[in-house]
C-alpha cells in the first residue's frame, strides 16, 4: 500500500491537475490557470490491491488515474470517447472503457487491468497465443484486445466466430491485424477445449 | 467538503443533491465522461447514483416490464429479448460491449440525445418513466418527457428511478442506419412495434427530429389497411406507410448525414421493418 505505483515515480506534475498535462490526454479545466478545483481522496481496488488516490480532480477518468497516478500504464489512451477500446479494463467482471468511467465513482469496484490478468512476469494463455500467432503489429490496441477476449473466453468458452467479432467490435486495430487476432482467439479456444477433454 | 457523493439509498441521494445543488447526476458515465474528457463540461460536483437499490434490477409483470434506471444495456440485450424484443435489439446497437456494460437505460433517457438508441422504442411502446424527488414520486409518459435536444421535463432534485415498458403481442423490429454495425451513432433509426391485440402498428423514429418522434398518420393509415387476422397488408399499402413516415420527420443536415438522406433512409427502414413484421 505504501508504494502504490510500484516505484515508477509518476511525476508530481502529473499529480497536480491544475498544471494541465499533455501526456495523459484528459484536458483538465485547470489548464486555464484556475486553481480552485476541489480535490478528492479515495481508494481504488486495482488488481486485488487497494491503492490510494490522493488529491485528484473529481472529473478524472479511470484511465488517467490508472496510468498517471497508480502506475498501471498497460491500458492505453487513444480516443478518450469510448470509441477505440484500447483502455478496456474489467470492472466488477464486466469489460468497460476506462476512459468513460469516472474514477471517483469506481470506489468499491474490483478493477482488473491487463497487468492484473496474470502474476508478475507471467503470460496468460491469451497473451501467449497472441505471440504465437504474430497477432501484435504496432501493439497499441493489444492490451484492450487481450482484456476483451479474455473476458469472452472466460464467459463463453465456446463462443462462435460472430460472438468473437462482436466482443471486439469496440476495439479498433489501426494496423488492421484482425485476422491474426482471430487466430489467437481460436488457438486459446482449442487449447482450453483440449485441456478440458 | 467532498464534491462527489456515492449514495447507497434514495434518501442519501436526495440529501446529497441538497448538499451539492450544482451536482451532475452520474449513472454509467458514457455520455458524461466524453464531455468531461474533452473539456466541454467541468462538473463542480457529482452525485453517482448507480448504487441506489431503487434503480436496480427489473421486474417482469403480466402487462409490462419495470426496469431500474441503472440497468445496463447489456442486461437488457441479454435478459429481456423475449419480453421486449425491440428494446433488446436497440440495446445491441448501443455503442460497443464496453459501452453497453456501463451505459444505462436511465442515462439514455436523461441525456435525451436525438440519437439515443433506446428512445424510439420507449416512445413507440408508450413507456412511462418514474421520477423520484424529496417531494415524492411522479410517473410521466415517455412521450413528452423529452422536450428538445438534450432537454427533458426532469426537475432539479429529481431522479429517474424506473422505466416501465408495456409488453405487446406481435412482431417488433429495430433498424438503425450508420456507417458500420457497431460503435456508431445513428444517422437514423426506427422501432416498429405491432400490437396484435390492440390492432395497432406503432413506429418510433430517432435522429430525424430534435426529439424522438412517432408518425401518427402512418400508424393509423397502416392500422386500417392490415388484415389483422392474417397480419397481411398489400405491398402498395406498405409502400405508402413508408412515404407517410418520411413525411412525418424533420431531419437536419449534420456531419453524420444530410436531411435528404435521412428522409430517404427513414422511409426505407420503416418500410423494411413493416415488411419484416407482416406475413
Amino acid at each position: 500500500m505504501s508504494d502504490p505505483d510500484g516505484g515508477r515515480g509518476v511525476s508530481d506534475a502529473l499529480h497536480d491537475p491544475t498544471t494541465a498535462d499533455s501526456r495523459g490526454g484528459q484536458r483538465y479545466p485547470g489548464s486555464d490557470g484556475a486553481r480552485d478545483l476541489p480535490l478528492e481522496t479515495y481508494v481504488l481496488s486495482v488488481n486485488g490491491r487497494d491503492l490510494p488516490v490522493d488529491d485528484a480532480w473529481v472529473g478524472e477518468n479511470l484511465l488517467y488515474v490508472l496510468r498517471e497516478r497508480l502506475g498501471q500504464p498497460g491500458s492505453k489512451n487513444a480516443c478518450e470517447q469510448g470509441e477505440c477500446g484500447s483502455c478496456s479494463v474489467l470492472m466488477d467482471g464486466a469489460v468497460v472503457a476506462s476512459c468513460c468511467v469516472l474514477a471517483a465513482d469506481a470506489v468499491g469496484s474490483a478493477i482488473t487491468t491487463v497487468e492484473g490478468l496474470t502474476g508478475e512476469g507471467e503470460l496468460s494463455d491469451v497473451q501467449r497465443a497472441f505471440i504465437d500467432q504474430g497477432a501484435v503489429q504496432c501493439g497499441f490496441c493489444i492490451p484492450g484486445m487481450i482484456v476483451a477476449l479474455t473476458d469472452l473466453l472466460d464467459r463463453s468458452p465456446g463462443a462462435s466466430e460472430l460472438e468473437m467479432r462482436e466482443a471486439i467490435s469496440g476495439n479498433l486495430c489501426r494496423c488492421t491485424g484482425y485476422g491474426r487476432i482471430f487466430a489467437a482467439f481460436r488457438q486459446v479456444q482449442q487449447e482450453r477445449a483440449h485441456a478440458r477433454a | 467538503m467532498s464534491v462527489i457523493a456515492r449514495p447507497s439509498t434514495l434518501q442519501d441521494a436526495f440529501d446529497a443533491l441538497d448538499a451539492l445543488p450544482d451536482a451532475h447526476l452520474l449513472a454509467g458515465g458514457t455520455d458524461f465522461m466524453v464531455e468531461v474528457n474533452f473539456g466541454h463540461r467541468r462538473p463542480p460536483a457529482v452525485v453517482a447514483i448507480r448504487r441506489v437499490p431503487q434503480l436496480q434490477g427489473y421486474e417482469i409483470r403480466a402487462d409490462e416490464v419495470d426496469i431500474g434506471a441503472a440497468v445496463t444495456w447489456t442486461t437488457i440485450e441479454r435478459e429481456l429479448a423475449g419480453e421486449l424484443p425491440a428494446l433488446a435489439a436497440a440495446a445491441r446497437t448501443v455503442g460497443s460491449p464496453q459501452m453497453r456494460n456501463a451505459a444505462t437505460i436511465g442515462g439514455n433517457i436523461a441525456t435525451a440525445s436525438p440519437a439515443g438508441d433506446g428512445l424510439p422504442v420507449l416512445l413507440a411502446a408508450d413507456a412511462t418513466v418514474v421520477l423520484a424527488s424529496r417531494q415524492g414520486e411522479r410517473t410521466v409518459p415517455f412521450a413528452g418527457f423529452v422536450t428538445g435536444v438534450k432537454r427533458t421535463v426532469l426537475r432539479p432534485g429529481e431522479i429517474i428511478t424506473r422505466v416501465r415498458v408495456p409488453r405487446l403481442t406481435g412482431p417488433q423490429e429495430f433498424l438503425k442506419v450508420g456507417t458500420r454495425n457497431a460503435m456508431v451513432i445513428s444517422i437514423c433509426c426506427a422501432a416498429l412495434l405491432v400490437d396484435r391485440v390492440g390492432r395497432t402498428v406503432r413506429i418510433g423514429l430517432g435522429s430525424v427530429a430534435p426529439t424522438p418522434v412517432r408518425a401518427p398518420e402512418a400508424e393509423s393509415y397502416i392500422g386500417a389497411e392490415i388484415d389483422w387476422d392474417a397480419l397481411f397488408a398489400p405491398p402498395e399499402a406498405v409502400a405508402r406507410f413508408g412515404e407517410l413516415v418520411r413525411d412525418a420527420v424533420r431531419p437536419i443536415t449534420d456531419h453524420r448525414g444530410t436531411a435528404a438522406y435521412r428522409s430517404r433512409a427513414v422511409q426505407v427502414i420503416a418500410t423494411r421493418a413493416l415488411e419484416r413484421s407482416l406475413a
